[in-house]
């Protein structure tokens, strides 16, 4: 609901602004459209307009400073810390900021926690989201269609805690023969050696994975299904005409029509898997050795490292280094997300 | 000419015109529709799941008059009983606090794009920069903000600054549904307050967001049922306590999410009960913020013809 990044309708936005501004002045005697010359002649702008623009375009450059503070401030204060750091602060997989003066500390390993589980989730979650999406927009009976929508984002509304406890409680337990069964036979792969932690307690990639795949869900679908809803009816209508089946039509208009806006969702869907911090938290089990590339491994994403460490935030040199980890993922949802933005942006037709 | 075709016409195709839709494509499309109809279910299951598990685990809990009438405070961790009315207070306060500064930018910046804005460099910019916004991690907010409220001006942790980090939350949210809404408000009537000479900034006070109201409480309802949720704030910028704390600005403030992390290491029957049943608390309020936004989309939506 939110994430309405694909329903743009500039064209109306700025017609209804420019016919109010002629409007608005009073010139009542003057029925011809105003040129240029009338515009100068026009200095009184009431003082009510005046300040409500004022405040109005504030706001709008309150956003984009925001943003721009949001980055600046993290940054400043991150560079002290970062001048302490001992170890090379991208490369290093150690992190140790307990002792001030011997702070070893690089993101590496979050890093790969991070990207790994996101990209797992991912990929429990695009096609899901994608038959949902279909489903929502094409299958389902036209009556059902809002009902069963509303469900999806119900997902949506669950706060990340309780998917968490949810996640290590009760999924995790369930998860745990599944795991030892992947281990055992598919143990060769790295993907699925033994992990770092205890497969019984459940804290591993693997289970947080899943949840944050049920997370993204009704993101990936909200956004996926509006553009799916905007296929031109003349490609469908055509699609049947040739005598496709319900599947050819789906698959010759609504999915070529839709692509690009699945992949922005999809994105947009990973920039908040990426960020998850709660739910992570509470799931990931605390190792002490590096990630090994598993799904059965534990260890920290870079929002759930600051979040156990929060808390604790005293000496604002060692709390730097986990707000020069918070700037890392800063920039990587920023960098997601405007990429997801500029997919949608190239496609007119979505408008 | 006429006469033939009414004859083919009548004539039923027969397979060199007309070829029935053959075993391999009707395969396709029944696997196809099984696997979109599954998709469907496979998204239900773990909703379901887990409302079950919350509700199971934490409604004895709640029955307990006690619960909505008592803190934790005094109470060891392995004692039962007691209540959550102050984390529910800190909940719902910080919550608020963070409508009342949300809204008006929120709203103020969904005015400019619609009404100012046009296809300005700057409204570009916030469009893009709302969109960012929107996709900021909640622990990112609330670092900004630590950095911002707690290092750089030198305040304590406290409630407020919760609220302070929810905003940066709530903003993008807002602006979205509000800017949808007022793209939806009909022209002809800023047209018709414009031609009885209405100054342009009382057009979009008194005809156009009234309009556009009910959408936009709706919108606000549902953003401050999300951001009451959010744990990563709470965890960052308030300390935990188990008894009330009125005040917002400062001192120790508990709040639903952040009993849940602050008894999660406690592994006694009375633990398990305070994480559930303030789960469930949770949730029914976000239930709660979800139905009044029904409630007033019903209610305040404009009577058109």
């Amino acid at each position: 609901m939110n994430e309405r990044i694909v329903a743009k309708r500039p064209a109306d936005t700025d017609t209804g602004a420019r016919r109010g501004v002629p409007a608005a002045r009073p010139a009542p005697e003057a029925p011809i459209p105003p040129t240029t010359e009338a515009e100068k002649k026009a200095p009184h702008v009431r003082p009510g307009d005046r300040i409500f623009r004022g405040l109005a375009t504030g706001s709008g450059v309150f956003i984009v400073v925001l943003i721009g503070a949001i980055g600046l401030f993290l940054l400043i204060q991150a560079i002290p810390s970062l001048a302490l750091d001992k170890v090379n602060f991208l490369t290093s997989r150690e992190w140790s900021t307990g002792d001030v003066n011997n702070m070893r500390y690089g993101i590496l390993d979050l890093l790969l926690v991070t990207v790994v589980s996101s990209a797992f989730a991912l990929l429990i979650a695009m096609p899901i989201a994608l038959g949902i999406a279909l489903f929502l927009t094409q299958y389902a009976p036209r009556r059902l269609a809002r009902p069963f929508a509303y469900v999806i984002d119900l997902l949506a509304a669950v706060p990340s805690i309780i998917y968490g406890l949810w996640g290590l409680f009760v999924l995790g337990p369930v998860l745990t023969p599944i795991g030892q069964w992947l281990t055992s036979t598919l143990g060769f792969i790295p993907l699925f050696a033994e992990g770092n932690v205890s497969i019984e307690f459940g804290g591993t990639i693997f289970t947080a994975g899943i949840v944050l795949a049920v997370m993204i869900l009704p993101i990936i679908t909200a956004v996926t299904r509006e553009v799916f809803d905007r296929t031109p009816p003349a490609h469908v209508e055509g699609a049947i005409a040739l005598g496709a089946t319900k599947w050819e039509v789906v698959r010759t208009t609504v999915l070529p029509f839709g692509k690009a806006g699945y992949v922005s969702a999809s994105m947009l869907g990973l920039g908040r898997a990426l960020g998850e911090t709660i739910a992570l938290t509470i799931i990931l089990s605390a190792t002490g050795t590096a990630f090994g590339w598993s799904l059965f491994d534990g260890g920290a994403t870079f929002a759930s490292k600051i979040a156990l460490a929060a808390p604790e935030f005293n000496d604002p040199r060692s709390a730097g280094a986990y707000i020069a980890a918070g700037l890392v993922l800063f920039v990587l949802t920023f960098l997601v997300n405007a990429a997801a933005r500029s997919i949608v942006a190239g496609h007119k037709e979505y408008e | 000419m006429t006469t033939t075709q009414t004859a083919d016409l009548n004539r039923l195709a027969t397979p060199p015109t007309f070829q029935s839709v053959s075993t391999a494509r009707k395969i396709k499309n029944g696997v196809a529709t099984a696997l979109v109809y599954l998709a469907f279910l496979i998204a239900v299951v773990p909703l379901v799941w887990v409302l079950y598990t919350v509700i199971q685990r934490g409604f004895p809990v709640i029955l307990d008059i006690d619960w909505w009438q008592k803190s934790l405070s005094g109470l060891l961790s392995r004692q039962q009983g007691g209540g959550v009315y102050h984390a529910i207070y800190g909940t719902l306060v910080q919550g608020l606090v963070c409508g009342l500064i949300s809204v008006p930018i929120g709203l103020f910046v969904a005015v400019y794009l619609v009404e100012y804005g046009g296809r300005s460099k700057l409204a570009k910019a916030t469009t893009f920069m709302v969109d960012i916004l929107t996709g900021v991690p909640s622990i990112v907010a609330a670092l900004f903000i630590y950095s911002l409220w707690i290092t750089t001006f030198g305040f304590g942790r406290s409630g407020f600054a919760v609220s302070l980090a929810l905003v940066l939350l709530m903003v993008p949210v807002i602006v979205r549904t509000t800017e949808e809404m007022l793209k939806i408000v009909p022209d002809e009537l800023r047209e018709a307050s414009y031609a009885l000479g209405v100054p342009k900034w009382k057009t979009i006070v008194k005809i156009v967001i009234p309009t556009a109201l009910s959408g936009i409480l709706t919108g606000v309802m549902l953003a401050l049922a999300r951001v009451m949720g959010e744990t990563a704030p709470v965890l960052v910028l308030a300390a935990y306590a188990p008894f009330i704390n009125y005040n917002l600005f400062d001192g120790p403030m508990a709040s639903l999410p952040l009993l849940m992390t602050a008894e999660r290491n406690n592994p006694t029957q009375a633990g398990f009960e305070r994480i559930w049943g303030a789960a469930i608390t949770l949730v029914l309020i976000i239930t709660l913020f979800n139905l009044l936004a029904t409630v007033i989309s019903r209610w305040l939506a404009p009577k058109t013809k």
